[in-house]
């Protein structure tokens, strides 16, 4: 029998990087995808690589990230539809400019550029956004990709390698040794990588995952009726509140010309139907951003599960105490954006490499330590 | 009788006629273009396949098979 | 917005939704929502503004002169709760609660790809008589009526009504499996004297069995058509082509409400109750057998609604002959293998998304290769190239998402 180097768990976004990293590594790889390749908080994100600034260390992974997003494009398929929109960061009064400010010299002093828009050079951005808005921040660098062909391709490359990827079965559980699946099969591993998302922290007990649901709407195509990922300042706000359900509006513009609309956060709702009160409120926050939304025809609402933790940041690396452990999971709504530097951190600690950035602020042992 | 202008020409159709209709009796098969830029028409005739779509007075994306040609009104297609 | 309460729902102003409606409302507070402008549905849509049928014309009437609430133009797009249905209509959002809501969701066209379909001047068989019926003129046009079922014959007599000239009807069938049908009708007499007439109506019109459309020919629009039979291919120059392969159940609605599917079809009770307590369904989406079928389904479905269980039962027997008759005409007109190997490599699949056959054989079900491809997540919702991909490669069609049809964003 087969003793793989590696046995990752889950064929997300993050599962297929962590595949393309290791095998690129020369490590042998076997991925278990209980589902489908990309299917699952995967598909149901947006495919926005952002660089976030509400913590050194979410700044520092989005960052690195976004470099290898872009040293990947070259090679990406062109129906993985990657393109550099960039995000506007709306401000709709003067108390939100100020932000806007600060965020500017945030951005600056890390070394990304960002320019400040006033009412009218918004305006003439993003002629669809109402009047009266105060201005915004332009970050150039941000882009938008088609996640599942993204996790299809980085799946495939690694399949070239000789990973296996198994589809359709579930592990129930996992050790040094490697994963034991539901129909009883285990398989061997030196190391085994949790990249089960929201499912995670069955898997590894003591990880504070919590499933964090999201309604997205997309419309018909609509060329150029958006040109930037727009995102309201406040939406960290809503990003971070930590109990009451809120909105936020977030607009992207896909290559398609369809125009992705979002954001709702609900923590406690476990089933994945539509709750039309909290979409109702998505979409009204939007249409005070953007009226002509109003009049767009919408053909598809789903929903799905953000893997959140407590202090936002997601789980990557070696669980305390296990050894051949590692988890990569709990990336909540940045995980196509954070995917590409996960890998790298967890290739890195599996081989005894260096990271380009410091791996401790994401230690899965941060939050399994206080209990 | 019902006066519209399809792609700006003047059209007088019979009361009761659809949209599609009154574009097709215009020699007009050519509804919109796809994704692809192939000239597409109406298939299904009764709204669910989405080929027959069209701006209608400046809304586009409507499907002409399911609405009735009304006076004054201004229809657009990709051809 | 609009909130409306009533005791029965009906969904689809069809056959089976107006005899549904018109059986419930001697007990019930009824209303019927319709997506078109009148109600008739598809069988019977109304040829500008006006009924060609006397029974449709009586039913329609008989609706809509009684206590019953007729919403038209109204598109359901959602199940927002177990017992409320949101839907579109001009004046915008609609939410209609309801007690009992009975599925008269009707069938569409199943089209199968093939080089050439997506020319303008293809149409379906039932499509080109819709559109005729809206007014487009096809007198003097050269058409080619093809696919399968009986529609093509009802249909090319309709068009030769309308001084269209029919130069070939093409009937994938074989002529062996087309007899034993025609055999069975004797169990039906009605249904042979309406044969028989359509054959006189369509006396010099070539008509083919074992004979389907292979490939559709023109610069922007139809010119030519290849039609293949027995092996050999032949050339017929027209300006339209009519082509549909049997009609497809809309269960898009019972779907989102939980109801059990099987093969396609909403699986009903003697009542037509499906698997959801208060949740009826009737006609086609049941299992695409007919207007008569639809009829007496309907009328079970209303009288069962409305509490009326003796009078639903006293309607078994005639339901079920009808079905019979359904399920020999689904044997009769059973699409044959060779139609799987019509499309070639850029042959398009899925219209809305312009995804080609070859593309989807790199996948293994309907899922993947819509999140790789996006075939099935244009407005179509999948409505056309489901169908044809569940006959091609035997793919289940994928979850259901809501709308069910494309609605604007103020009124999600």
């Amino acid at each position: 029998m087969t003793t793989f180097d590696a046995a990752i768990v889950g064929g997300g976004i993050v599962g297929a990087a962590c595949a393309d990293s290791l095998s690129a590594a020369g490590l042998s790889v076997c991925v278990i995808e209980a589902s489908g390749v990309g299917s699952g908080t995967t598909a149901a994100g947006m495919g926005h690589i952002v660089v976030m600034d509400d913590s050194e260390a979410q700044f520092a992974l989005t960052r690195y990230s976004q470099q290898l997003w872009h040293e990947l494009v070259t090679e990406l398929p062109t129906n993985a539809e990657f393109e550099i929109c960039g995000t506007i960061w709306i401000a709709t009064d003067s108390v939100e400019m100020s932000e806007v400010k600060r965020k500017q010299e945030s951005y600056s002093e890390h070394g990304v550029e960002s320019e400040i828009l006033d009412e009218s050079s918004l305006r003439t951005a993003e002629p669809n956004l109402r009047e009266g808005l105060a201005g915004g921040l332009l970050v150039r660098s941000d882009s938008v990709v088609y996640q599942p062909v993204a996790a299809r391709f980085l799946i495939d490359r690694a399949k070239r390698r000789g990973a296996d990827v198994i589809v359709g079965k579930r592990v129930i559980e996992i050790n040094g040794t490697g994963v034991k699946l539901a129909d009883g099969e285990f398989i061997e591993a030196k190391n085994v990588v949790n990249a089960a998302g929201s499912a995670a922290s069955d898997l590894s007990p003591g990880l504070k995952i919590v499933k964090r649901k999201g309604h997205l709407v997309i419309t018909e195509r609509y060329p150029n009726f958006a040109r930037h990922q727009l995102v309201e300042l406040g939406y960290l706000k809503s990003a971070h509140g930590k109990s009451a359900d809120s909105v936020a509006f977030n607009v992207q513009p896909r290559s398609t010309g369809q125009v992705l609309l979002g954001s709702s956060r609900q923590f406690g709702a476990e089933d994945g139907e539509i709750d039309y009160a909290i979409l109702r409120r998505m979409t009204s926050r939007a249409f005070e951003y953007m009226p002509l939304l109003r009049k767009l025809s919408a053909v598809r609402v789903w929903t799905g599960f953000r893997p959140a933790t407590p202090d936002n940041l997601p789980y990557i690396g070696k669980m305390p105490a296990q050894d051949g452990i590692y988890v990569a999971a709990g990336h909540e709504g940045l995980g196509i954006t954070t995917s590409l530097g996960t890998a790298r951190l967890i290739a890195d600690e599996i081989l005894g490499r260096d990271s380009a950035i410091s791996r401790e602020p994401y230690s899965p042992g941060r939050d399994l330590i206080e209990h | 009788m019902i006066d519209l202008r399809i792609n700006k020409l003047a059209v007088s159709v019979e009361d009761g006629t659809t949209v599609a209709a009154a574009i097709l009796a215009g020699g007009i098969g050519h509804f919109r273009s796809s994704t692809i830029g192939s000239p597409r028409g109406p298939l299904c005739g009764i709204g669910v396949c989405f080929e027959c779509r069209v701006t209608i007075d400046g809304v586009k994306l409507q499907r002409s098979c399911n609405v009735q040609a009304r006076d004054g009104m201004e229809v657009e297609t990709d051809d | 917005m609009t909130r409306v309460a009533t005791d029965i729902l009906v969904v689809g102003g069809g056959a089976a939704g107006l005899s549904a409606a018109l059986a419930a409302s001697a007990r019930a507070k009824v209303t019927v929502v319709d997506d078109n402008p009148l109600l008739g549905g598809q069988i019977w849509r109304a040829e500008m503004g006006k009924f060609n049928s006397p029974a449709a014309k009586g039913l329609v009437d008989a609706v809509n002169s009684g206590e019953i609430r007729v919403i038209n133009n109204a598109q359901v797009f959602a199940a927002a709760a177990r017992n409320t249905l949101l839907a579109e209509t001009a004046e915008g959002r609609s939410e209609i609660e309801f007690e009992k809501l009975i599925i008269a969701t009707g069938a569409r066209e199943r089209f199968l790809p093939f080089p050439g379909w997506t020319l303008p001047n293809v149409f379906g068989v039932g499509g080109l008589q819709a559109l005729v019926k809206g007014g487009v003129p096809v007198a003097g046009k050269r058409v080619v009526v093809a696919g399968t079922g009986p529609l093509l014959l009802a249909v090319a007599d309709y068009l030769r009504s309308k001084r269209a000239s029919v130069v070939a009807i093409a009937e994938q069938t074989s002529a062996s499996r087309l007899g034993g049908f025609a055999a069975s009708l004797f169990r039906s007499p009605s249904k042979l004297v309406q044969a028989a007439a359509l054959r006189a109506g369509l006396r010099g019109v070539p008509y083919s069995t074992d004979c389907w459309v292979s490939s559709a020919h023109g610069e922007k629009a139809l010119e030519q058509v290849e039609l293949k039979r027995k092996g050999r291919t032949s050339t017929i120059d027209c300006d339209i082509l009519a082509c549909g392969f049997n009609l497809v159940p809309n269960v898009e609605l019972a779907v989102p409400l939980g109801c059990e599917i099987t093969d396609g079809c909403v699986v009903v009770d003697k009542f037509q109750k499906t698997s959801i307590a208060n949740v009826f369904c009737a006609g086609e989406p049941t299992g695409v057998a007919g207007v008569d079928s639809s009829l007496v389904e309907g009328r079970i479905a209303g009288l069962a609604a409305a509490g009326d269980q003796d009078g639903a039962r006293s309607l078994f027997a005639k339901r079920d002959r009808a079905r019979r008759f359904g399920e020999a005409l689904n044997r009769a007109f059973a699409l044959r293998d060779e139609l799987k190997a019509l499309a070639d490599d850029d042959t398009i699949v899925c219209r809305c998304e312009d995804v080609a056959y070859g593309r989807l054989t790199e996948f293994e079900n309907f899922r993947d290769a819509k999140l790789q491809t996006r075939c099935g997540m244009g407005p179509c919702q999948g409505r056309i190239c489901g169908a044809a991909t569940e006959f091609l490669f035997g793919w289940k069609p994928g979850s259901v998402r809501p709308p069910i049809f494309p609605v604007k964003m103020e009124n999600l």
